[in-house]
């Protein structure tokens, strides 16, 4: 026998869909408050990354399934969307630009259809190293159909030439950033409602424990299959939104740089919560917008800072965030506060030293000829000067020794926080 | 046609034995601790650069000792200090871990040497002709690479068989607990052999280096290969991973070399196709789809035998 649990009061109501309208008034608002073409631009692009990055999650986070292609999906959906919006501006047919990112959606779908039964098959490294292999196949042979992808430049569409509703043209930023927040609204409300249905229940047992879903009498095949179409589906949109946004299609988006992208951001994010892909998307596209103008190699640190993750915070940012929840309920967290204190800043003198001997480095063999003032993230240092490479040198392998000893402290101060915490009933 | 057999089948075979080397030692890596490493591509291509820089130094020879030491080295280090490391969390984070690693050792590439090609070359001694068939030069430094490969596969096979090592990394590839009970340490089992691996795969880096082009890329482009090689091999195989090294290597040295396309062999019953986006298919000759054939190959096996080749386990 099975009890329901009981329906939810009118509290829990209330605080349920509050996070949904304020989630609507930030969008809303946003473009109010930065207004400038660049940060409508950056919203957009975080918008599109927040979709790619949760459809990729009902992969890996809620099904168990890391795919190393998951941007060929989103990629597909990209160029029928191009291919659409030209077919309905040279028939014009009745068809405005917002339904279009559905058109890329289904064609996800489709192609996961296509392609997931033969994927799923296996779980794990397996699927891994399969869909690593179906994307090099998908990528490849987009080079080979130049006539479909455009070759290496791509297929280029004008937006604005489809049916206008309420004459909005989506010409300028401002409409194509309400059309990518109302879909990525849409979006995170059905992939959440998604997580909710016993489909997305069976998809966590399948995580979990395969053998057992399969004794309950569910196939796992089936059930990772149909966890990939919906994957696949929910790409696609990104996709499409990202062609819509660009206006052009290329097989930079089915490319593996894509697919490692989305893999960043969700596990930075923290794939465990169903709101880390949504941190990682606004964190990882930040960062690689500002990353870029502040150093050469930002795509080093970009790696960095995923193995740093995955090292050391297997939860990403939300689970970081969400294993202070037991302490901050009891009361303890200012037992720990004290100890981040004491080991942020040797943590920080280790990563100006990091970042000094990388700049340094790349100084010396990449740009040797140059005038030695560099700047790195907006500090200008000497890069021939010995006393800076002495400073680097001390930064991090003092930083680093002391560094550890604080991690130490902070990982007792942490024990004995939440020991009190269990004690005072709080689970963990 | 016969001149053409014989080059590509010997060019096959070399390409076949340089994937082995490299899947030899993933193929192992992955049977004992479990880890699939994605970064063992980025190894090779570490193995070439050193190898590189070491022979502009001090000398080929030299290199070809102390490249996949050093390589090897490191890949003990990364096991010792980032993949036990992550071992608590599971598989996905290890595999995670290996994928970051890659990423960011071809980036550490790129700033030391460069984006474009190094100008790594044959040594001068082995810089001729070796014999001539027909009226081909096949040069000897691919016999060197092609003697080096079977030395190394005749070497492991030896230890792997006949030595006491051998007999506990085989007995660690099914029962890794067991082994433990047994009072080995497998901890230092598993770093000698993800030091070995990622040596070996260096040493393919090293005799590949010459041959091939030296560049930040080449990791990205041979690692998703090597990668169908265990899947198809069978997950976990040693001997699958040989006959499928052998396999893709035949298949896309002998797919490169031809021409054939559908509207060659099919030509005059074409369909008026040349205005559609089907005249792609219909034109592309064989030698273009040559990259992409590994994982046709890949999708076909999963289709008819997903375990692969010779693969028994699940994982």
């Amino acid at each position: 026998m099975t009890i329901a649990p009981p329906p939810p009061s009118a509290a829990e109501r209330l605080k349920f869909y509050s996070v949904w309208i304020v989630a609507v008034a930030a969008l809303v608002i946003l473009p109010k408050i930065f207004s400038s073409g660049g940060s409508l631009t950056t919203f957009s692009l975080i918008g599109i990354s927040i979709i790619f990055s949760l459809s990729y999650n009902i992969l890996l986070g809620q099904t168990g399934m890391l795919s190393f292609g998951h941007a060929v999906y989103y990629g597909l959906g990209g160029f029928l969307a191009v291919h659409a919006i030209n077919i309905i501006a040279k028939h014009k047919y009745a068809i405005p630009l917002p339904v279009v990112p559905l058109i890329g959606g289904i064609a996800g779908l489709v192609f996961a259809m296509l392609l997931g039964w033969v994927s799923t098959r296996r779980s794990g490294t397996a699927f891994a190293m399969i869909s690593l292999g179906v994307a090099e196949l998908v990528a490849s042979s987009a080079l080979i159909l130049r006539s479909f992808f455009g070759g290496e430049a791509g297929i280029s569409a004008n937006r604005t030439k489809v049916l206008r509703l309420f004459d909005w043209s989506f010409g300028p930023q401002i409409q194509i950033y309400y059309l990518v927040a109302a879909w990525t609204l849409i979006a995170v409300i059905a992939m959440y409602a998604l997580t909710r249905t016993p489909l997305g229940r069976m998809c966590n047992a399948v995580r979990d424990n395969p053998e057992r879903v399969q004794f309950v009498g569910y196939d796992p095949h089936v059930i990772r299959y149909i966890a990939f179409c919906f994957s696949g589906f929910f790409a696609g949109i990104a996709g499409a939104l990202a062609a819509i946004n660009f206006e052009i299609a290329n097989s930079a988006y089915l490319g593996a740089a894509q697919s490692g992208t989305v893999l960043f951001s969700t596990y930075i994010g923290g794939a465990g919560f169903f709101i880390g892909p949504i941190v990682g998307a606004i964190f990882v596209t930040a960062l690689s917008l500002s990353l870029s103008d502040l150093t050469q190699v930002w795509q080093l640190y970009f790696g960095l800072i995923f193995i740093a993750v995955v090292m050391f915070a297997p939860g990403g940012i939300t689970g970081l965030l969400m294993m202070h929840r037991p302490l901050i309920k009891a009361g303890t967290l200012t037992r720990v506060l004290p100890s981040y204190l004491i080991a942020f800043v040797p943590t920080l003198a280790m990563i100006v030293g990091l970042i000094l001997t990388i700049e340094i480095t790349v100084y010396h063999t990449v740009n040797p000829g140059d005038d030695p003032h560099i700047k790195a993230f907006g500090i200008p240092f000497d890069a021939s000067n010995h006393g800076v490479w002495a400073i680097a040198a001390v930064l991090l392998v003092g930083g680093f020794l002391i560094a550890r000893k604080s991690w130490a402290l902070v990982a007792a101060r942490w024990d004995d926080a939440l020991t009190e915490a269990r004690a005072k009933g709080v689970a963990a | 046609m016969l001149e053409l057999i014989v080059i590509s089948t010997l060019n096959g075979i070399l390409f076949g034995m340089l994937l082995f080397l490299m899947a030899s030692g993933l193929t192992v890596i992955f049977s004992m601790l479990g880890v699939l490493n994605f970064a063992h591509a980025s190894f090779y291509m570490l193995g070439a650069f050193f190898g590189f820089q070491i022979s502009k130094w001090v000398g080929f020879w030299p290199a070809l000792i102390v490249a996949p030491l050093l390589a090897g080295g490191l890949g003990a280090l990364v096991e010792r200090y980032g993949l036990r490391r992550v071992h608590k969390y599971g598989h996905v984070p290890e595999l995670l871990f290996t994928f970051g690693l890659a990423f960011a050792i071809q980036e550490i590439v790129q700033i030391i040497w460069g984006k474009s090609p190094v100008d790594f070359r044959v040594p001068a001694i082995l810089d001729f002709p070796a014999f001539t068939v027909f009226s081909t030069n096949y040069p000897a430094f691919k016999i060197f690479m092609l003697a080096v490969s079977i030395v190394i596969f005749v070497g492991l096979l030896i230890v792997l068989k006949r030595t006491r090592i051998g007999l506990i990394v085989q007995a660690a590839l099914t029962h890794p607990h067991m082994v433990g009970h047994l009072g080995h340490n497998v901890g230092r089992i598993f770093m000698l052999v993800f030091g070995v691996g990622t040596a070996l795969a260096a040493v393919a880096g090293v005799i590949a280096g010459p041959a091939l082009v030296t560049q930040s890329d080449m990791a990205g482009l041979l690692g998703p290969i090597l990668f169908v090689v265990v899947v198809v091999g069978g997950l976990g195989s040693l001997p699958g991973a040989f006959i499928a090294s052998l396999l893709i290597g035949l298949v896309q040295t002998f797919a490169v070399s031809m021409n054939g396309s559908l509207a060659g062999a099919f030509g005059p019953l074409g369909p008026d196709l040349a205005s559609t986006w089907l005249s792609d298919i219909w034109n592309v000759t064989i030698a273009q789809i040559a990259p992409i054939m590994p994982y046709l190959m890949l999708v076909l096996i999963l289709i008819f035998r997903p375990m692969g080749l010779l693969g028994t386990r699940e994982t």
